[in-house]
Protein backbone atom coordinates (compact mmCIF):
# COMPACT_ATOMS: atom_id res chain seq x y z
CA UNK A 1 0.00 0.00 0.00
CA UNK A 2 1.28 3.38 -1.00
CA UNK A 3 -0.86 5.93 0.42
CA UNK A 4 0.39 10.02 0.39
CA UNK A 5 -1.11 10.05 4.10
CA UNK A 6 0.38 6.88 6.40
CA UNK A 7 -1.36 7.58 9.49
CA UNK A 8 -3.46 10.51 10.49
CA UNK A 9 -2.74 9.52 14.66
CA UNK A 10 -0.58 11.72 16.01
CA UNK A 11 2.65 10.10 17.78
CA UNK A 12 5.04 11.18 20.58
CA UNK A 13 7.36 12.13 17.74
CA UNK A 14 5.05 14.54 15.97
CA UNK A 15 4.15 16.11 19.30
CA UNK A 16 7.64 16.15 20.11
CA UNK A 17 8.71 17.84 16.79
CA UNK A 18 6.06 20.26 16.87
CA UNK A 19 6.81 21.54 20.56
CA UNK A 20 10.51 21.73 19.52
CA UNK A 21 9.83 23.97 17.03
CA UNK A 22 7.50 26.38 19.24
CA UNK A 23 10.20 26.04 21.81
CA UNK A 24 12.83 27.33 19.39
CA UNK A 25 11.07 30.19 18.14
CA UNK A 26 9.91 31.22 21.76
CA UNK A 27 13.52 30.59 22.87
CA UNK A 28 14.33 33.94 20.64
CA UNK A 29 11.37 35.37 20.94
CA UNK A 30 13.16 38.96 20.81
CA UNK A 31 13.23 38.26 17.32
CA UNK A 32 10.35 35.99 16.30
CA UNK A 33 7.86 37.90 18.15
CA UNK A 34 8.68 41.39 19.96
CA UNK A 35 10.19 42.11 16.79
CA UNK A 36 7.99 41.83 13.95
CA UNK A 37 5.13 43.41 16.44
CA UNK A 38 7.19 46.60 16.53
CA UNK A 39 7.72 46.61 12.61
CA UNK A 40 3.53 46.59 12.76
CA UNK A 41 3.46 49.16 15.05
CA UNK A 42 6.05 51.31 13.26
CA UNK A 43 3.45 50.76 9.68
CA UNK A 44 0.56 51.76 11.36
CA UNK A 45 2.12 55.13 13.41
CA UNK A 46 3.30 56.29 9.89
CA UNK A 47 0.40 55.03 7.74
CA UNK A 48 -2.44 56.36 9.97
CA UNK A 49 -0.53 59.52 11.17
CA UNK A 50 -0.31 60.52 6.92
CA UNK A 51 -3.32 59.10 6.12
CA UNK A 52 -5.71 59.01 8.81
CA UNK A 53 -7.46 62.25 8.66
CA UNK A 54 -7.90 61.63 4.73
CA UNK A 55 -9.28 58.54 4.08
CA UNK A 56 -12.16 56.05 5.07
CA UNK A 57 -12.59 52.42 3.55
CA UNK A 58 -15.78 51.07 3.73
CA UNK A 59 -16.93 53.45 5.60
CA UNK A 60 -14.20 52.54 8.62
CA UNK A 61 -11.61 55.10 9.72
CA UNK A 62 -8.31 54.38 8.55
CA UNK A 63 -6.66 53.90 11.67
CA UNK A 64 -9.13 51.26 12.35
CA UNK A 65 -8.95 49.24 8.77
CA UNK A 66 -5.13 49.35 8.86
CA UNK A 67 -5.12 46.84 12.15
CA UNK A 68 -6.28 43.81 10.92
CA UNK A 69 -4.71 43.81 7.42
CA UNK A 70 -0.94 44.37 9.96
CA UNK A 71 -2.20 41.83 11.81
CA UNK A 72 -2.86 39.33 9.04
CA UNK A 73 0.24 40.59 7.31
CA UNK A 74 2.46 39.72 10.57
CA UNK A 75 0.35 36.52 10.78
CA UNK A 76 1.38 35.75 7.10
CA UNK A 77 4.94 36.21 7.04
CA UNK A 78 5.98 34.98 10.39
CA UNK A 79 4.26 31.81 10.05
CA UNK A 80 6.13 31.29 6.78
CA UNK A 81 9.51 32.61 8.53
CA UNK A 82 8.71 30.18 10.79
CA UNK A 83 9.11 26.94 8.57
CA UNK A 84 11.32 28.69 6.68
CA UNK A 85 13.71 29.13 8.60
CA UNK A 86 13.94 26.60 10.95
CA UNK A 87 14.18 23.90 7.84
CA UNK A 88 16.97 25.76 6.09
CA UNK A 89 19.31 26.37 8.87
CA UNK A 90 18.72 22.47 9.59
CA UNK A 91 19.78 21.69 6.03
CA UNK A 92 22.66 24.21 6.24
CA UNK A 93 24.38 23.23 10.01
CA UNK A 94 23.28 19.44 9.09
CA UNK A 95 20.89 19.27 12.31
CA UNK A 96 18.35 18.19 10.42
CA UNK A 97 19.95 14.65 10.54
CA UNK A 98 18.24 14.22 13.99
CA UNK A 99 15.08 14.57 12.35
CA UNK A 100 15.39 12.17 9.95
CA UNK A 101 16.92 9.18 11.70
CA UNK A 102 13.75 8.66 14.06
CA UNK A 103 10.65 7.32 13.14
CA UNK A 104 8.78 9.98 12.13
CA UNK A 105 6.29 9.85 8.84
CA UNK A 106 6.45 12.65 6.13
CA UNK A 107 2.75 13.62 7.44
CA UNK A 108 3.71 14.28 11.08
CA UNK A 109 6.63 16.24 9.79
CA UNK A 110 4.46 18.25 7.72
CA UNK A 111 1.69 18.70 10.65
CA UNK A 112 4.78 19.51 13.20
CA UNK A 113 6.41 22.02 11.21
CA UNK A 114 3.11 23.93 9.73
CA UNK A 115 1.00 23.32 13.36
CA UNK A 116 4.12 25.51 14.72
CA UNK A 117 4.26 27.99 12.24
CA UNK A 118 0.63 28.61 12.50
CA UNK A 119 1.21 28.31 16.59
CA UNK A 120 3.94 31.67 16.06
CA UNK A 121 1.63 32.91 13.04
CA UNK A 122 -1.26 33.45 15.83
CA UNK A 123 1.49 34.73 18.64
CA UNK A 124 2.70 37.42 16.91
CA UNK A 125 -0.84 38.33 15.39
CA UNK A 126 -2.07 38.68 18.68
CA UNK A 127 1.24 40.83 19.86
CA UNK A 128 0.34 43.25 17.14
CA UNK A 129 -3.39 43.21 17.90
CA UNK A 130 -2.92 43.80 21.06
CA UNK A 131 -0.37 46.98 20.71
CA UNK A 132 -2.66 48.41 17.78
CA UNK A 133 -6.07 47.92 18.93
CA UNK A 134 -5.68 51.44 20.42
CA UNK A 135 -4.76 53.40 17.34
CA UNK A 136 -8.26 52.20 16.10
CA UNK A 137 -11.68 51.56 16.80
CA UNK A 138 -12.12 47.38 15.88
CA UNK A 139 -15.17 46.21 16.00
CA UNK A 140 -15.52 41.72 16.18
CA UNK A 141 -18.51 41.64 14.42
CA UNK A 142 -17.74 37.87 13.21
CA UNK A 143 -14.77 36.35 15.58
CA UNK A 144 -15.38 33.04 14.06
CA UNK A 145 -14.02 33.99 10.42
CA UNK A 146 -11.28 36.28 12.19
CA UNK A 147 -10.09 32.69 13.97
CA UNK A 148 -10.66 30.79 10.45
CA UNK A 149 -8.92 33.14 8.38
CA UNK A 150 -5.75 33.18 10.78
CA UNK A 151 -5.32 29.67 11.17
CA UNK A 152 -5.98 29.11 7.47
CA UNK A 153 -3.97 32.04 5.90
CA UNK A 154 -1.20 30.40 9.21
CA UNK A 155 -1.06 26.70 7.70
CA UNK A 156 -0.94 28.22 3.59
CA UNK A 157 2.29 30.22 4.44
CA UNK A 158 3.70 27.73 7.02
CA UNK A 159 3.04 25.24 4.26
CA UNK A 160 4.72 27.52 1.61
CA UNK A 161 7.77 27.78 3.94
CA UNK A 162 7.96 24.17 3.88
CA UNK A 163 8.54 24.36 -0.06
CA UNK A 164 10.92 27.13 0.03
CA UNK A 165 12.88 25.58 2.85
CA UNK A 166 12.85 22.33 1.50
CA UNK A 167 13.50 23.82 -1.72
CA UNK A 168 16.56 25.83 -0.87
CA UNK A 169 20.14 24.63 -0.20
CA UNK A 170 21.67 28.21 0.64
CA UNK A 171 19.90 31.39 2.93
CA UNK A 172 20.29 33.50 -0.38
CA UNK A 173 18.00 31.27 -2.18
CA UNK A 174 15.66 31.80 0.70
CA UNK A 175 15.78 35.34 0.38
CA UNK A 176 14.93 36.34 -2.73
CA UNK A 177 11.88 33.37 -2.47
CA UNK A 178 10.73 35.71 0.29
CA UNK A 179 11.59 39.06 -1.24
CA UNK A 180 10.37 38.22 -5.06
CA UNK A 181 7.27 36.00 -4.16
CA UNK A 182 5.83 36.31 -0.30
CA UNK A 183 6.75 39.95 0.04
CA UNK A 184 5.03 41.16 -3.20
CA UNK A 185 2.10 39.12 -2.31
CA UNK A 186 1.46 40.66 1.54
CA UNK A 187 2.14 44.31 0.39
CA UNK A 188 0.15 44.05 -2.90
CA UNK A 189 -3.11 42.10 -0.99
CA UNK A 190 -5.49 44.86 0.21
CA UNK A 191 -3.30 45.43 3.89
CA UNK A 192 -2.76 49.00 3.33
CA UNK A 193 -5.97 49.41 0.83
CA UNK A 194 -9.50 48.32 -0.45
CA UNK A 195 -8.63 47.15 -3.94
CA UNK A 196 -12.09 48.82 -4.74
CA UNK A 197 -10.00 51.71 -5.06
CA UNK A 198 -7.76 50.30 -7.43
CA UNK A 199 -8.29 50.75 -11.12
CA UNK A 200 -10.02 47.65 -13.13
CA UNK A 201 -7.07 46.40 -14.35
CA UNK A 202 -4.97 46.13 -11.33
CA UNK A 203 -8.67 44.79 -9.39
CA UNK A 204 -8.67 42.05 -11.89
CA UNK A 205 -4.57 41.33 -10.57
CA UNK A 206 -5.30 41.17 -7.56
CA UNK A 207 -7.87 38.87 -7.50
CA UNK A 208 -5.12 36.49 -8.64
CA UNK A 209 -3.26 37.06 -4.87
CA UNK A 210 -4.38 34.06 -2.77
CA UNK A 211 -3.23 36.34 0.16
CA UNK A 212 -5.72 39.34 -0.42
CA UNK A 213 -8.58 37.07 -0.20
CA UNK A 214 -6.84 36.18 3.31
CA UNK A 215 -6.85 39.37 4.28
CA UNK A 216 -10.00 39.97 3.24
CA UNK A 217 -11.97 37.51 4.51
CA UNK A 218 -9.95 38.56 8.06
CA UNK A 219 -11.14 41.86 7.72
CA UNK A 220 -14.66 40.86 7.40
CA UNK A 221 -14.52 39.22 10.82
CA UNK A 222 -13.98 42.62 12.16
CA UNK A 223 -15.70 44.67 10.31
CA UNK A 224 -18.59 42.35 8.88
CA UNK A 225 -17.80 44.52 5.24
CA UNK A 226 -15.27 43.18 2.45
CA UNK A 227 -14.54 43.36 -1.23
CA UNK A 228 -15.35 39.84 -1.47
CA UNK A 229 -17.53 37.44 0.21
CA UNK A 230 -16.05 35.51 2.76
CA UNK A 231 -16.90 32.05 1.73
CA UNK A 232 -15.71 32.58 -1.55
CA UNK A 233 -12.84 33.52 0.56
CA UNK A 234 -12.75 30.59 2.60
CA UNK A 235 -12.99 28.05 -1.06
CA UNK A 236 -9.90 30.11 -2.09
CA UNK A 237 -8.17 29.22 0.53
CA UNK A 238 -9.43 26.16 1.52
CA UNK A 239 -8.21 25.49 -2.12
CA UNK A 240 -4.29 26.67 -2.41
CA UNK A 241 -4.01 25.33 1.47
CA UNK A 242 -4.78 21.24 -0.55
CA UNK A 243 -2.69 22.12 -3.29
CA UNK A 244 0.31 23.47 -1.66
CA UNK A 245 -0.40 20.53 1.65
CA UNK A 246 -0.22 17.82 -1.51
CA UNK A 247 2.81 19.21 -3.50
CA UNK A 248 4.78 19.33 -0.26
CA UNK A 249 3.78 15.96 1.32
CA UNK A 250 4.78 14.22 -2.22
CA UNK A 251 7.91 15.96 -1.92
CA UNK A 252 8.36 15.02 1.58
CA UNK A 253 7.24 11.25 0.66
CA UNK A 254 9.93 11.44 -1.91
CA UNK A 255 12.26 13.20 0.54
CA UNK A 256 13.29 15.68 -2.08
CA UNK A 257 16.34 17.37 -1.18
CA UNK A 258 15.98 16.14 2.46
CA UNK A 259 16.88 12.42 1.83
CA UNK A 260 19.62 11.81 -0.84
CA UNK B 1 18.58 -15.92 14.35
CA UNK B 2 17.35 -12.48 12.35
CA UNK B 3 20.67 -10.52 11.47
CA UNK B 4 21.09 -7.91 13.11
CA UNK B 5 21.74 -5.51 9.99
CA UNK B 6 21.28 -7.44 6.49
CA UNK B 7 22.13 -5.80 3.32
CA UNK B 8 21.45 -7.53 0.06
CA UNK B 9 23.12 -6.25 -3.20
CA UNK B 10 22.54 -2.56 -2.30
CA UNK B 11 23.29 -0.06 -5.25
CA UNK B 12 23.30 3.40 -5.31
CA UNK B 13 24.78 6.03 -8.05
CA UNK B 14 24.97 9.95 -7.79
CA UNK B 15 24.64 10.91 -11.05
CA UNK B 16 27.86 9.36 -13.12
CA UNK B 17 29.28 8.07 -9.72
CA UNK B 18 28.58 4.73 -8.50
CA UNK B 19 28.91 5.31 -4.87
CA UNK B 20 27.62 1.22 -4.02
CA UNK B 21 28.04 -1.21 -6.88
CA UNK B 22 25.92 -4.39 -5.33
CA UNK B 23 27.23 -4.21 -1.39
CA UNK B 24 26.23 -6.59 0.50
CA UNK B 25 27.02 -7.60 3.96
CA UNK B 26 25.28 -10.26 7.12
CA UNK B 27 25.78 -8.85 10.50
CA UNK B 28 25.01 -11.04 13.45
CA UNK B 29 23.06 -9.54 16.43
CA UNK B 30 25.77 -8.76 19.25
CA UNK B 31 29.01 -8.31 16.82
CA UNK B 32 30.93 -5.90 16.98
CA UNK B 33 31.50 -5.05 13.26
CA UNK B 34 33.63 -2.58 11.61
CA UNK B 35 33.49 -1.29 8.17
CA UNK B 36 36.74 0.08 6.74
CA UNK B 37 37.97 1.77 3.61
CA UNK B 38 39.50 5.01 2.10
CA UNK B 39 37.74 7.78 1.48
CA UNK B 40 35.32 7.46 -0.72
CA UNK B 41 35.04 3.78 -0.35
CA UNK B 42 30.98 4.45 0.34
CA UNK B 43 31.31 3.42 4.00
CA UNK B 44 29.34 6.62 4.99
CA UNK B 45 26.86 6.01 1.36
CA UNK B 46 26.30 2.87 3.47
CA UNK B 47 25.31 3.77 6.53
CA UNK B 48 23.28 6.36 5.80
CA UNK B 49 21.60 3.97 3.46
CA UNK B 50 20.68 2.25 6.48
CA UNK B 51 19.57 4.78 8.66
CA UNK B 52 17.20 5.81 5.59
CA UNK B 53 19.03 9.10 4.92
CA UNK B 54 19.89 7.83 1.37
CA UNK B 55 17.52 6.07 -0.77
CA UNK B 56 19.24 3.40 -2.59
CA UNK B 57 18.61 2.75 -6.14
CA UNK B 58 18.23 -1.13 -5.82
CA UNK B 59 18.28 -3.69 -2.84
CA UNK B 60 17.54 -4.73 0.28
CA UNK B 61 18.29 -3.25 3.53
CA UNK B 62 17.07 -4.68 7.03
CA UNK B 63 17.67 -4.04 10.99
CA UNK B 64 16.76 -7.18 12.94
CA UNK B 65 14.29 -8.05 9.85
CA UNK B 66 12.62 -4.39 9.52
CA UNK B 67 12.90 -2.88 5.96
CA UNK B 68 14.59 0.16 6.30
CA UNK B 69 12.00 1.81 3.57
CA UNK B 70 9.04 -0.39 4.12
CA UNK B 71 8.93 -1.13 7.99
CA UNK B 72 11.25 2.20 8.16
CA UNK B 73 9.30 3.19 11.97
CA UNK B 74 10.33 -0.12 13.36
CA UNK B 75 13.73 0.25 11.49
CA UNK B 76 14.86 3.27 12.52
CA UNK B 77 13.44 2.39 16.24
CA UNK B 78 16.03 0.01 16.11
CA UNK B 79 18.90 1.80 14.86
CA UNK B 80 20.93 4.35 16.78
CA UNK B 81 23.21 6.35 14.21
CA UNK B 82 26.25 8.73 15.43
CA UNK B 83 26.74 10.73 12.52
CA UNK B 84 30.22 11.98 11.10
CA UNK B 85 29.85 14.97 10.55
CA UNK B 86 29.94 17.44 14.18
CA UNK B 87 26.48 18.68 14.31
CA UNK B 88 24.20 20.35 17.08
CA UNK B 89 21.13 22.08 17.47
CA UNK B 90 22.29 25.79 18.69
CA UNK B 91 18.68 26.57 20.36
CA UNK B 92 18.83 23.63 23.16
CA UNK B 93 21.52 22.97 26.26
CA UNK B 94 22.32 19.43 26.56
CA UNK B 95 19.85 17.76 27.94
CA UNK B 96 16.87 19.45 26.32
CA UNK B 97 18.70 18.08 23.22
CA UNK B 98 18.51 14.34 24.62
CA UNK B 99 14.87 14.90 26.13
CA UNK B 100 13.93 16.03 22.12
CA UNK B 101 15.82 13.27 21.06
CA UNK B 102 14.24 11.04 23.02
CA UNK B 103 10.72 12.55 22.13
CA UNK B 104 11.07 12.03 18.51
CA UNK B 105 11.57 7.93 19.18
CA UNK B 106 8.25 8.02 21.11
CA UNK B 107 9.95 7.87 24.61
CA UNK B 108 8.48 10.37 27.59
CA UNK B 109 10.27 10.36 30.73
CA UNK B 110 13.64 9.27 29.89
CA UNK B 111 15.71 10.95 32.60
CA UNK B 112 16.81 8.24 34.30
CA UNK B 113 18.67 6.60 31.37
CA UNK B 114 19.51 10.09 29.80
CA UNK B 115 21.38 10.58 33.45
CA UNK B 116 23.37 7.36 32.87
CA UNK B 117 24.43 8.30 29.67
CA UNK B 118 25.87 11.48 30.67
CA UNK B 119 27.88 9.71 33.72
CA UNK B 120 29.05 7.47 31.03
CA UNK B 121 30.05 9.77 28.77
CA UNK B 122 31.22 12.57 31.11
CA UNK B 123 29.05 15.07 30.21
CA UNK B 124 26.63 15.36 33.57
CA UNK B 125 28.82 18.57 34.40
CA UNK B 126 27.67 19.78 30.94
CA UNK B 127 24.09 18.80 31.16
CA UNK B 128 22.99 22.35 31.72
CA UNK B 129 25.26 23.62 29.06
CA UNK B 130 24.23 25.36 25.46
CA UNK B 131 25.14 23.22 22.81
CA UNK B 132 27.15 26.62 21.66
CA UNK B 133 29.24 26.41 24.03
CA UNK B 134 30.84 22.91 24.31
CA UNK B 135 33.93 22.30 22.58
CA UNK B 136 34.28 19.88 19.72
CA UNK B 137 34.87 16.47 21.91
CA UNK B 138 32.09 17.42 24.10
CA UNK B 139 29.97 17.93 20.90
CA UNK B 140 30.81 14.86 19.76
CA UNK B 141 30.00 12.99 23.16
CA UNK B 142 26.44 14.73 22.78
CA UNK B 143 26.26 13.50 19.41
CA UNK B 144 27.13 9.73 21.10
CA UNK B 145 24.64 10.43 23.41
CA UNK B 146 21.61 11.36 21.26
CA UNK B 147 21.87 8.35 19.23
CA UNK B 148 21.85 6.09 22.78
CA UNK B 149 18.70 7.92 24.45
CA UNK B 150 16.01 4.99 22.30
CA UNK B 151 18.43 2.07 23.77
CA UNK B 152 18.91 0.88 20.42
CA UNK B 153 19.85 -2.79 19.90
CA UNK B 154 22.06 -1.91 16.71
CA UNK B 155 24.20 0.91 16.90
CA UNK B 156 26.20 2.55 14.09
CA UNK B 157 29.41 4.75 14.87
CA UNK B 158 30.09 6.34 11.83
CA UNK B 159 33.80 7.87 12.53
CA UNK B 160 32.94 8.67 16.23
CA UNK B 161 36.60 9.18 17.30
CA UNK B 162 37.81 11.57 13.85
CA UNK B 163 40.05 14.69 15.60
CA UNK B 164 38.75 13.98 19.02
CA UNK B 165 41.49 13.67 22.45
CA UNK B 166 42.68 10.64 23.84
CA UNK B 167 40.32 10.56 26.77
CA UNK B 168 37.27 10.73 24.95
CA UNK B 169 38.54 7.82 22.90
CA UNK B 170 38.56 5.57 25.97
CA UNK B 171 35.81 7.18 27.63
CA UNK B 172 33.60 6.05 24.02
CA UNK B 173 35.43 2.84 23.75
CA UNK B 174 34.93 1.43 27.24
CA UNK B 175 31.19 2.98 27.06
CA UNK B 176 30.60 0.93 23.77
CA UNK B 177 32.49 -2.43 24.97
CA UNK B 178 30.03 -2.01 27.39
CA UNK B 179 27.15 -1.99 25.48
CA UNK B 180 28.60 -4.77 23.32
CA UNK B 181 29.00 -7.16 26.07
CA UNK B 182 25.27 -5.99 27.04
CA UNK B 183 24.31 -7.51 23.71
CA UNK B 184 23.89 -4.40 21.71
CA UNK B 185 25.63 -5.09 17.88
CA UNK B 186 27.76 -2.24 16.80
CA UNK B 187 28.82 -1.05 13.36
CA UNK B 188 31.88 0.88 13.54
CA UNK B 189 33.67 2.83 10.37
CA UNK B 190 36.87 4.26 11.55
CA UNK B 191 40.09 5.42 9.91
CA UNK B 192 42.16 4.60 13.01
CA UNK B 193 42.99 0.76 12.04
CA UNK B 194 44.23 -0.01 15.73
CA UNK B 195 40.93 1.21 17.00
CA UNK B 196 39.44 -1.65 14.70
CA UNK B 197 41.81 -4.27 15.11
CA UNK B 198 41.49 -4.25 19.11
CA UNK B 199 37.58 -3.25 18.93
CA UNK B 200 35.91 -5.48 15.89
CA UNK B 201 35.16 -9.02 15.61
CA UNK B 202 34.97 -8.69 12.22
CA UNK B 203 35.69 -6.92 9.72
CA UNK B 204 34.19 -5.61 5.81
CA UNK B 205 36.55 -3.79 3.54
CA UNK B 206 35.06 -1.33 0.92
CA UNK B 207 36.48 -0.11 -1.87
CA UNK B 208 35.36 2.36 -5.23
CA UNK B 209 31.46 0.97 -3.70
CA UNK B 210 32.40 -2.59 -3.38
CA UNK B 211 33.43 -5.33 -0.30
CA UNK B 212 37.01 -6.11 -1.10
CA UNK B 213 37.14 -8.25 1.54
CA UNK B 214 35.01 -9.75 4.54
CA UNK B 215 35.97 -11.63 7.45
CA UNK B 216 37.33 -11.99 10.85
CA UNK B 217 39.60 -9.70 12.10
CA UNK B 218 42.17 -12.93 12.98
CA UNK B 219 41.64 -14.45 9.54
CA UNK B 220 42.27 -11.13 7.68
CA UNK B 221 45.41 -10.63 9.96
CA UNK B 222 46.57 -13.80 8.61
CA UNK B 223 45.46 -13.50 4.79
CA UNK B 224 48.63 -11.70 3.89
CA UNK B 225 50.89 -14.06 6.05
CA UNK B 226 51.41 -15.04 9.76
CA UNK B 227 54.72 -12.88 10.22
CA UNK B 228 56.27 -10.09 8.96
CA UNK B 229 60.25 -8.98 8.44
CA UNK B 230 61.38 -5.72 8.47
CA UNK B 231 64.88 -4.62 7.63
CA UNK B 232 66.44 -1.56 7.13
CA UNK B 233 69.26 -1.06 4.44
CA UNK B 234 71.41 1.37 2.50
CA UNK B 235 71.16 -1.16 -0.60
CA UNK B 236 68.06 -1.61 -2.84
CA UNK B 237 68.85 -5.30 -2.87
CA UNK B 238 66.08 -6.13 -1.20
CA UNK B 239 63.94 -5.63 -4.03
CA UNK B 240 65.65 -8.09 -6.30
CA UNK B 241 64.63 -10.62 -3.44
CA UNK B 242 60.93 -9.68 -3.75
CA UNK B 243 60.97 -7.20 -0.71
CA UNK B 244 58.86 -4.38 -0.12
CA UNK B 245 59.56 -1.26 0.46
CA UNK B 246 58.07 0.92 3.15
CA UNK B 247 56.24 4.29 2.16
CA UNK B 248 57.82 6.96 4.47
CA UNK B 249 56.97 10.27 5.25
CA UNK B 250 58.84 13.16 3.91
CA UNK B 251 60.56 14.01 6.58
CA UNK B 252 61.65 10.33 7.79
CA UNK B 253 63.00 10.40 3.87
CA UNK B 254 64.87 13.45 3.90
CA UNK B 255 66.36 12.78 7.59
CA UNK B 256 67.58 8.92 6.69
CA UNK B 257 67.99 9.51 2.60
CA UNK B 258 70.95 6.89 2.85
CA UNK B 259 68.49 3.85 4.11
CA UNK B 260 65.20 2.52 4.31
CA UNK B 261 62.85 -0.16 5.43
CA UNK B 262 61.63 -3.37 3.45
CA UNK B 263 59.54 -5.73 4.39
CA UNK B 264 58.20 -9.27 3.27
CA UNK B 265 55.86 -11.69 5.03
CA UNK B 266 56.18 -15.48 5.77
CA UNK B 267 54.05 -18.29 7.45
CA UNK B 268 56.98 -19.95 9.32
CA UNK B 269 60.23 -18.67 11.37
CA UNK B 270 62.58 -21.52 9.42
CA UNK B 271 61.61 -19.18 6.76
CA UNK B 272 63.83 -16.59 8.31
CA UNK B 273 67.36 -17.98 7.98
CA UNK B 274 67.30 -18.96 4.81
CA UNK B 275 65.81 -15.60 3.59
CA UNK B 276 68.44 -13.74 5.34
CA UNK B 277 71.12 -15.82 3.59
CA UNK B 278 69.70 -14.52 0.49
CA UNK B 279 70.11 -10.82 2.04
CA UNK B 280 73.43 -11.23 2.87
CA UNK B 281 75.06 -13.21 -0.38
CA UNK B 282 73.28 -10.02 -2.40
CA UNK B 283 76.00 -8.51 -0.51
CA UNK B 284 73.57 -6.35 1.79
CA UNK B 285 74.27 -4.73 5.32
CA UNK B 286 71.29 -5.16 7.46
CA UNK B 287 71.37 -2.25 9.86
CA UNK B 288 68.28 -3.13 11.80
CA UNK B 289 65.75 -5.90 11.44
CA UNK B 290 62.69 -6.53 13.41
CA UNK B 291 60.30 -9.42 13.22
CA UNK B 292 55.96 -8.88 14.13
CA UNK B 293 52.91 -9.79 13.13
CA UNK B 294 51.06 -7.85 10.69
CA UNK B 295 48.41 -5.40 11.89
CA UNK B 296 45.51 -4.42 10.36
CA UNK B 297 47.22 -1.22 8.25
CA UNK B 298 49.68 -3.65 6.43
CA UNK B 299 46.21 -5.90 5.65
CA UNK B 300 44.92 -2.80 4.52
CA UNK B 301 47.27 -1.97 2.45
CA UNK B 302 47.93 -5.07 0.83
CA UNK B 303 44.01 -5.52 -0.08
CA UNK B 304 43.27 -2.01 -1.55
CA UNK B 305 46.82 -2.75 -3.63
CA UNK B 306 45.58 -6.11 -4.68
CA UNK B 307 42.46 -4.14 -5.51
CA UNK B 308 44.12 -1.53 -7.70
CA UNK B 309 46.63 -4.26 -9.41
CA UNK B 310 42.96 -6.27 -10.28
CA UNK B 311 41.66 -2.67 -11.42
CA UNK B 312 44.99 -1.55 -13.69
CA UNK B 313 44.60 -5.46 -15.01
CA UNK B 314 41.27 -4.89 -16.13
CA UNK B 315 41.60 -1.46 -17.82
Amino acid sequence: MNYLFTKIKPSRGFITLFYKEVLRFWKVAAQTVAAPVLTALLYLLIFSHVLASHVEVHGVPYASFLVPGLVMMSVLQNAFANTSSSLIQSKVTGNLVFVLLPPISHNEFFAAYVLASVVRGLVVGAGVLAVTTWFGSLSYAAPLWILVFAIMGGAIMGTLGLIAGIWAEKYDQLAAFQNFLILPLTFLSGVFYSIASLPPFWQHVSRWNPVFYMIDGFRHGFFGVSDISPWVSLLVGLLCLVILLLITLSALKRGYKLRA
Amino acid sequence: MISAVSIVDVVKNFGSLQALAGVSIEIEQGEFFGLLGPNGAGKTTLISSLAGLIRPDSGVLKVLGHDVIRDFREARRLLGVVPQELVFDPFFNVRETLRIQSGYFGIRNNDAWIDEILENLDLTSKADANMRTLSGGMKRRVLVAQALVHRPPVIVLDEPTAGVDVELRQTLWRFVRRLNEDGHTIVLTTHYLEEAESLCGRIAMLKAGQVVALDTTRNLLSRFSSHILRLRTTSDKPAQLGMTQEQVAQESATQECSSSWWTCGFAHFDEIEPMLARIRNAGCVIDELEIGKPDLEDVFVRVMQEQHHEQVRAA
